[in-house]
Formats: structure tokens, C-alpha cells, sequence
């Protein structure tokens, strides 16, 4: 193995099989995660092919999509969503893959479970048939989302070709200010660089603010990698990775445990490597930041005012225009005080514990219920996290404040199941994308946000600093 | 092997605009399907109905590009969700598209395509515009695409593209669906399997 070099050449040259004719690198999948909605076409072209699953112990699945968040009750409701549960299944027990079923404790959004468990783990490659699948990342590997065709190659083969990618150090310094997450953090770099500025690159997030960082919220940042256009992202590994890990269910134990930490340290970007592009970005003056367009970089601190178009650069300013036009936002005035219909947290990007942590710090703090004409939605990651929410009183505290707390899934972030919005209603999400209708209503708004804020606006019904309400509610 | 893709002919029909995420070509409510048949229909769904709904004629319902085999679009087309289904709806739209050219794709939307023996190929934005012009003026007029000399071909105008070297080689090639390649290197790809640092092997210890 190189000891020079970054993260992602020493895992890929140790993970390449060899290079294929075109020149791509035929890449070998440590972990392969399953879901329901890009896996039924894989399964069904092996079967055709009349080739089976080369790897099956590599394998897990789980079902995060389509499931309902309501009650535990097979069949679900919806019949499109139970065929594809009853076809997931089928195919991983036809194969003899590990599946998370609903109501195991393991079941939940496969980005939340795979490291709850301990599956995810440094110096490894995963893929699975969700772009999300960036997430993982965090532990310091290389995770990325695939299509059908891909999820069908390494059921078949454990590979896949994978064409090279650049990658750029991007070094957060600084102090993240009281009542700044990293959901701020990635949004303002999504903004710098562009929806598109990662394409063709892997993102190497670091410096002092992503090391103070926990496990939780490195994931919330290697998340929307994808959103500014990053097929992956990635922390290295460090004594915050381990201390995660150790003990976790599928984690190594004992002496095992001993030689997965040297080797996962080992993989670690070395101070010599050299990058092909770096960006530093002083998080000390950011903001809680909230989108107000249809891609996450077009998005602004919370007290800063939407970009009037001469601000942009003209390559922009088409976009701008009509995002303007879709979202009902008036360039050159901040969101303060938009309305908001509905308010989620979840999502495979803020739906662990320490999100709900956030959200319950504000209903703390203001001793607010969530207003008439307010809808606000608490959706934890897996059931393990349910669990937690039940276990230490933070659903009770939720629901007495008004909000519904759900089971595991995707939610609002898709629309898939029966929790959308509807018409031009406004959401206040921790989700991952404000594209137009991806919230399940087709003229739906999105305003993408971190827990603490979309609390604050699920307590007033409308866009605020939750900084600011918080200091203005103590003092009352 | 597959098909090997050299040429493209065909009209186009253009698209105009940046950022076209994957939930606008292919929107999350139809992806409840267990297989990619008959979702052709789902192309740019929501976004065709609400056009209809205000009178107006969305590109892909226009009967002057119902013959379109090549989709004309901007920059990071396909952005967002891994979805397949985005690729392969819009290759079972009418005659089916056969071939993007585009100031950029975003990098699954790409995979996916050369996955499916789709080149997505690259121009300038004043070769973008000029083909969307020219196209609109008259949607009759034929494209074609030729990938060995990395060009496009419209009445007596060529004007270059750029393709990754790879995909190229996959399509020219015929190795572009790559499931046999991949199983060709079994041997190889266990015995790295074999010698990679993993321990345990995710096995289940509260199991």
C-alpha cells in the first residue's frame, strides 16, 4: 500500500481488481447495501442472465423508501409499496442476503442504519442504489450511489467500473458559532462551489472544524456531498471514528479490533498528499442558513437577503429567476417571516439523535407548542433511534409540543409514502434537496434547513433565526 | 458483449435549462415499479401535466419532436437521485432517446447512461445554444453523432464533443454493459477479496 497520498488513492488501490480495457478500474465492493426501490430491476436482470449473487455475505438490505410512518401493519396500506416490499423479500431470501425487516429494532433509512451498526466502517468501499449513499463517507471510505444496472453488477460480480475521479481538500477552519451545525456547514460550501462544482470530484472534508466534529454530523456533511454535484465525500478516520464504532454490533471485537485500527488509521490521507484542488472556508461568521431556490446552493445565512439577480453570476440568473418565481421569494428581502406549512426532521442527512437533541433544546428553551396551521413531523432514522426518542421522554416532549413522531423511513424527504406536501405548501426540512416537487406535491417548496431551525419554525409557523428566539424568549 | 455504438442519427429534441435533477425527469411517485417496463410514460411526467394544465406544449409532448432519438440539454443534467429510471424512461419516450449532448451530466446520471449504451456527450454552451436553435427552427433537421471522430453532424455544420475516453472506449467497443467483463476477472477479484484488510467479516456479534 502507498503511505504517501490521499484517503481515496490508497482505498481505490487497494480495492482495484485491475484495469479494464476502456481504462476504467474495475473496483471491488467492500459492503453492498440494498434497498427496495433501485434493487428489483437489479434482481430481476440477474435472473434473466441466470446469474446469482457472487457475495451475499457483503449484502445487506432494508426497506426505507416506500414504508409507511404511521403504524406497523402489514399489508401497508398502499399496494405499490407492499409489492415492492413483499418483492425485496423475496429476493434477499432467495440469495441469503441479511435483511433489516420492519419491526427487527434494525430496520430504518439504510444510510442511518448501516452505521448504527457498525457496517460502515474506514478504509472499505460501499455502494448502494441511493446517490445518499455518500453519507458513509464519514468513516473515512469510499461510498457512492449507483443505478440499477451497477446494483445488478455487484450483485453479480462484487465490482464495478469506475472511471477516476479528482479530489478536493476542503478545510473548514475556525469556530462553529452557538446555534451553527454542520447542515450550515455544508449548504454554505453547496453554495460556494456550486450544484455542479463537484462533478467529477471526490470531496475531502477536514480541518478543525469537521475534526471537532461527531460521527453524526460529519454524516449530515458527507450527505449532501452529492447535492453539490460530489459522486462521494469523505472525513478521514481519526479517535472520533473508532470511539464510534467500537462495540457496535457488526464492528470487529478483541484482537481483531486491535488490527482494524491500525488499518484504518493507516488509509488516513497522508500531511504530504497531494490534492488537485483545495478550498478553506473560515465558518466563524456563518449563519444558520436556509435556502430559498430550487438547488441547495441556492441558498443564503438566515438574516442575509435572498440574491437579487445582478448579484449572481450570469450563468445563474435563469435559474435564479424562475426559482424566485416557483418559491414566492422576493430578491433583496430575507425569508424571516415566510410562512410555513409543514416542518420535518428526518431524512437520511439530520434524523439521528443528536438531531432530535437540537429540536428539543428549542421546544425547551421557548416553551412553545407548534401553532394551529402548522404541521410538524419528527421521522427518527431507524427504529433503534425511535427507541432512544421513546426511552429518554423526547417523543413525549415532542408530541406534548405538537409535533407527530413517526417511524423510520424516508418520508417527506421523497414523498414516496403517504407523508407529502400538498399544493404550494412551504416545508421547513432537514431533508436533502428543495427540487421542485420533491416534497410529493408538485408546485411543493422546500427550504432546506438544520433541526434547531426547522424547530424554530415549526414553533412559530414561519421562518426565524432560532438563535434569536431562543434569546428573546429567555428574556420574556 | 453488447451492442457497439458508433453512430447516432436522428432528430433531437431540446431541453433547455440547468440543473435538471432527476426528480423532474423521472418524479418519486412513479418509482414504485418493480421493473423499468412501460415507464417511458413517466418522462418528465408532473412537469408535461402542469404545462398542459396552463396551455402550454412541454418539448416532449410537441408533435414536431415526436421522432427525437437525441435529447438537446444544458449544464448537470440528470442531478440528484442515483435513480436509473430517469435514463431509462427517457430511452422508452416515443421512438426512444438514444443519445444526450449536453454542456455537462452529473456523474451518476452518466454512469447510468453508458451502463445502458447511451452516450451523454459533451459541447460547449455556444455549441449547446446553436443546436438548440438550429433545432427549433427546424425540428426536422438531423443530427448525427459520430463517436469515433468525436463529432456532430448537423446539415453541412460539424462541431466537436467531448466524450471520457473510457465511455468511448466502452461503447465503440461493445463492452459498455459490463456484467461479463466484470465476472471475467472471478479469480482475480476473489483472491484481492481474500487479502484485503476486512476483519470479522461483518459478522453479527450481539447475533
Amino acid at each position: 500500500m502507498t503511505s504517501s497520498g490521499t484517503l481515496y488513492e490508497k482505498v481505490l488501490d487497494l480495492h482495484t481488481v485491475r484495469r479494464l480495457p476502456s481504462g476504467r478500474r474495475q473496483l471491488f465492493i467492500g459492503l453492498h447495501l440494498l434497498n427496495e426501490v433501485s434493487s428489483p430491476q437489479a434482481f430481476g436482470m440477474l435472473r434473466e442472465r441466470g446469474i446469482g449473487v457472487l457475495c451475499p455475505e457483503r449484502t445487506f438490505a432494508t426497506v426505507d423508501h416506500v414504508i409507511p410512518t404511521t403504524a406497523l401493519r402489514r399489508p401497508w396500506p398502499d399496494a405499490d409499496a407492499e409489492a415492492m416490499q413483499i418483492e425485496l423479500e423475496a429476493n434477499v431470501g432467495r440469495d441469503g442476503i441479511r435483511y433489516f425487516a420492519p419491526g427487527s429494532g434494525r430496520q430504518g433509512i439504510v444510510h442511518v442504519v448501516g452505521p448504527e451498526l457498525g457496517l460502515t466502517q474506514p478504509g472499505t468501499t460501499i455502494c448502494c442504489g441511493d446517490s445518499h449513499t455518500s453519507t458513509l463517507g464519514a468513516f473515512g471510505n469510499i461510498s457512492f450511489g449507483i443505478g440499477a444496472s451497477h446494483v445488478r453488477d455487484v450483485l453479480a460480480a462484487q465490482s464495478l467500473p469506475l472511471a477516476d475521479l479528482k479530489v478536493r481538500r476542503i478545510d473548514v477552519r475556525g469556530r462553529l458559532a452557538p446555534g451553527v451545525f454542520a447542515k450550515d456547514v455544508i449548504l454554505a460550501i453547496i453554495r460556494r462551489l456550486g450544484a455542479k462544482g463537484g462533478v467529477g470530484w471526490a470531496y475531502e472534508y477536514g480541518g478543525s472544524v469537521v475534526d471537532a466534529l461527531s460521527m453524526e454530523e460529519r454524516m449530515t456533511i458527507c450527505n449532501m456531498s452529492i447535492e453539490g454535484g460530489a459522486l462521494c465525500g469523505y472525513v478521514n478516520p481519526d479517535a472520533t471514528t473508532t470511539a464510534y464504532l467500537e462495540g457496535r454490533p457488526y464492528a470487529p471485537r478483541g484482537a481483531a479490533w486491535e488490527r482494524a485500527v491500525a488499518y484504518w488509521h493507516s488509509v488516513a490521507s497522508s500531511p504530504a498528499a497531494r490534492y488537485d484542488d483545495r478550498l478553506e472556508l473560515d465558518a466563524d461568521a456563518l449563519e444558520p442558513m436556509v435556502t430559498w431556490g430550487v438547488t441547495p446552493a441556492q441558498c443564503v445565512g438566515v438574516n442575509e437577503p435572498v440574491p437579487e439577480l445582478d448579484a449572481l453570476p450570469q450563468s445563474e440568473r435563469v435559474l435564479a429567476h424562475d426559482a424566485y418565481d416557483y418559491m414566492g421569494v422576493e430578491p433583496g428581502r430575507p425569508l424571516l417571516g415566510m410562512p410555513v406549512d409543514v416542518a420535518f426532521v428526518g431524512s437520511c442527512s439530520n434524523s439521528r439523535i443528536s438531531d432530535f437533541e437540537a429540536v428539543a433544546a428549542v421546544i425547551r428553551g421557548t416553551q412553545r407548542r407548534v401553532p394551529k396551521g402548522t404541521r410538524a413531523l419528527i421521522v427518527p432514522g431507524s427504529e433503534a433511534i425511535h427507541q432512544e426518542l421513546v426511552t429518554r421522554g423526547l417523543a413525549a416532549l415532542f408530541v406534548e409540543a405538537g409535533f407527530e413522531v413517526r417511524r423510520p423511513g424516508c418520508s417527506l424527504c421523497i414523498g414516496m409514502n403517504a407523508d407529502a406536501l400538498e399544493g404550494r405548501q412551504v416545508g421547513a426540512s432537514t431533508s436533502t434537496r428543495n427540487f421542485k416537487g420533491r416534497q410529493g406535491s408538485v408546485l411543493g417548496r422546500t427550504l432546506l434547513m438544520s433541526p434547531a431551525m426547522v424547530a424554530a419554525a415549526a414553533l412559530t409557523g414561519q421562518v426565524v433565526d432560532a438563535r434569536e428566539l431562543l434569546t428573546r424568549e429567555a428574556e420574556a | 458483449m453488447s451492442e457497439a455504438i458508433t453512430t447516432i442519427t436522428g432528430t433531437a429534441v431540446p431541453l433547455p435549462g440547468d440543473d435538471i435533477d432527476t426528480d423532474r425527469i423521472f418524479p418519486g411517485r412513479f418509482l414504485k415499479l418493480l421493473t423499468f417496463e412501460g415507464v417511458g410514460e413517466c418522462s418528465f411526467a408532473e412537469e408535461r401535466a402542469q404545462w398542459a394544465a396552463s396551455g402550454r406544449v412541454h418539448p416532449l409532448d410537441d408533435p414536431r419532436h415526436a421522432d427525437a432519438t437525441i435529447m438537446l440539454v444544458n449544464k448537470n443534467f440528470g442531478c440528484g437521485s442515483s435513480r436509473e429510471h430517469a435514463v431509462q424512461a427517457l430511452m422508452r419516450w416515443n421512438r426512444g432517446i438514444r443519445a444526450f449532448v449536453g454542456e455537462s451530466f452529473s456523474s451518476i446520471f452518466f454512469s447510468n447512461c453508458v451502463a445502458n449504451g447511451i452516450p451523454a456527450v459533451t459541447v460547449t454552451a455556444a455549441a449547446a445554444g446553436e443546436l438548440m436553435e438550429a433545432v427549433a427552427a427546424d425540428p426536422s433537421a438531423r443530427l448525427r453523432l459520430d463517436l469515433t471522430r468525436r463529432t456532430i453532424e448537423l446539415g453541412d455544420r460539424e462541431l466537436p464533443f467531448t466524450l471520457p475516453d473510457a465511455a468511448r472506449h466502452e461503447l465503440l467497443d461493445g463492452s459498455w454493459d459490463s456484467t461479463a467483463t466484470l465476472l471475467a476477472a472471478r479469480e482475480e477479484l476473489l483472491r484481492l477479496a481474500a487479502r484485503l484488510p476486512y476483519f470479522d467479516n461483518w459478522n453479527d456479534h450481539e447475533g
